[in-house]
């Protein structure tokens, strides 16, 4: 673990509203969630000298100098993996601040997913010349086209082999809203959902995904602020300390059309980030108090959890089922809503809530948090106080 | 009508192998190691030097799945798409034809077959075993 001094910590969180149609462009959600988290923070946007978003994030460098005022950036990095990229934000920036080449460092992702595109539906076109996707050559003139279907086709054999129902999956849909009906900054606050209505919701790819276990569509923008400990104690926050950050990208593996490599039944790169995180921080993360595992549809909360450490293959279904999950239970999951409850900033949203957790002003704060873990399959981050 | 498969410049031996009724993945010589999807260069030995192997087009159901909402872009109705272990040790995407959607499962023996697409392409489906 590094000294204390020079441990880095998400200093500042900012967000706009999630909506379904945000009425602005990326860009100004994307600068809106920066200087939201400044503020935050008690920073001055001049004093930021490294960025970080993902690969397919539509605004650019140049907007964010632009826009926020940024006067130097000596760092920038980009990350591919999609939402996959979301705690391995936080690998990059703990990396960036605590070898001195930054003091502090912004991570941003904003996307009008829902009103200017639609995040969840067929891309319809492909250059032959762009960067390599398996998951729309291979894919594509075949039907599946969509984020639904490969993650169908992909979480198929680990459900069938250890017997996991509809039903099973509803709970976990109903458990995310369920937090999220009593988030006032979630999109489906005040709307929970019985496992009978997550039975009749419409199929959106058979036999595995109704619409109640898929992820919102969401028009949004979220940003964090990392910098050292010596910074941020002269910050407005209380910082929430990244005790470690890992990130694991295996051979042969892929983003969410992860078909081609070993055992489809377990998830290796959770697994791997998994040992780091022990080694390097000392804690596991189901010794965490507040579990943010990444929930783009429900089978992956499964495999995460099982991939992750918190419960045995094929037990991760009775570990939802049996209440270790719940607000009260023994790791609350995504007291937020997660991405189903509260909204989908590509993961970044489960971020934020990890760090008001650890600052005690969630709005389903869970007793006593010292630690909470933030999970996006190949990548997992440790916050503490 | 099915979409056309996208041709790239370290895969269109594959498809132009489907427009002759051959089911195909790259081979590395000296490895004798099948790779899927195809890529530049053999990951064990570095060899650019690339064969086309015929496969048998054998293969069992690992997964499958039917686009419900929205339908898959292209085509009349939406295929079962599914994801078949072939019996080379290759994973491969492709549909099933001539099962039911209720009388899918995994585990169904399967064997190639090549369908048409909207620009007059081959790609290849699956079929169960005739027993």
């Amino acid at each position: 673990m590094s000294k204390t001094n020079n441990q880095a910590a998400i200093v500042g969180i900012g967000q706009t509203e999630f909506s379904k149609d945000s009425g602005r462009s990326e860009q100004q959600l994307a600068a809106e969630a920066v200087i939201a988290a400044c503020k935050d923070a008690g920073i001055n946007p001049e004093e930021i000298d490294g960025c970080i978003t993902y690969t397919i994030d539509n605004s650019d460098e140049v907007d964010l100098l632009r826009s926020v005022g940024c006067k130097e950036l000596n760092y920038t990095v980009r990350l591919p993996q999609g939402g996959a990229a979301n705690a391995a934000t936080l690998y990059h920036a703990k990396n960036a601040v605590e070898s001195g080449v930054c003091d502090v460092v912004v991570i941003w992702r904003a996307m009008n997913e829902r009103s200017q595109y639609r995040f969840g539906q067929p891309t319809v076109s492909i250059s032959p010349d762009a960067n390599s996707s398996t998951f729309i050559e291979w894919c594509f003139p075949f039907g599946a086209q969509t984020p639904a279907s490969w993650e169908a086709l992909s979480c198929g054999q680990y459900l069938s082999k250890y017997g996991v129902t509809s039903e099973d999956l509803g709970n976990i849909a109903v458990l995310m809203r369920k937090h999220a009906a009593t988030n006032p900054n979630a999109w489906f606050y005040q709307q929970p959902i019985t496992l009978e209505e997550h039975q009749n919701s419409r199929w959106i790819v058979k036999p595995w995904l109704r619409l109640l276990d898929c992820c919102q569509e969401s028009d949004g923008g979220v940003a964090i602020i990392v910098a050292r400990m010596d910074k941020a104690k002269d910050l407005k926050q209380t910082p929430a300390r990244l005790l470690s950050a890992q990130y694991s990208f295996l051979f042969n593996h892929e983003i969410i059309s992860d078909f081609y490599e070993g055992d489809l039944t377990g998830l290796p790169f959770s697994e791997r980030v998994t040992e780091k995180l022990i080694e390097d921080a000392g804690i596991a993360p189901k010794d965490t108090d507040v579990a943010m595992i990444y929930d783009n549809f429900t089978p992956q909360v499964l495999r995460q959890l099982e991939g992750f450490g918190y419960c045995g293959p094929g037990e991760a279904k009775d570990y939802i089922a049996d209440g270790n999950m719940e607000l009260d239970g023994k790791t609350p999951l995504s007291p937020n809503g997660g991405l189903i409850g509260e909204g989908y900033i590509h993961g970044m949203n489960n971020i934020t809530e990890a760090v008001r957790q650890i600052r005690g002003i969630a709005a389903n704060q869970v007793e006593n948090v010292e630690t909470a873990f933030v999970a996006s399959g190949v990548a997992g981050a440790i916050l503490g106080k | 009508m099915r979409p056309d498969p996208i041709l790239r410049i370290d895969t269109a031996f594959f498809w132009e192998a489907c427009e002759r009724g051959e089911f195909v993945a790259q081979k590395c010589g000296p490895c004798d190691i099948l790779w899927h999807p195809p890529r530049p260069m053999c990951p064990k030995c570095h060899n650019t030097e690339k064969e086309v192997q015929q496969l048998s087009g054998l293969g069992t159901v690992v997964s499958w799945c039917v686009a419900v909402r929205p339908q898959a872009f292209g085509f009349e109705e939406s295929p079962i798409a599914a994801l078949i272990e072939l019996d080379e040790g290759l994973r491969f995407v492709s549909n099933i034809e001539g099962v039911a959607e209720e009388d899918m499962q995994p585990g169904i023996r399967v064997q190639v077959a090549f369908a048409d697409t909207s620009g007059g392409k081959k790609v290849p489906v699956f079929k169960p075993v005739s027993e």
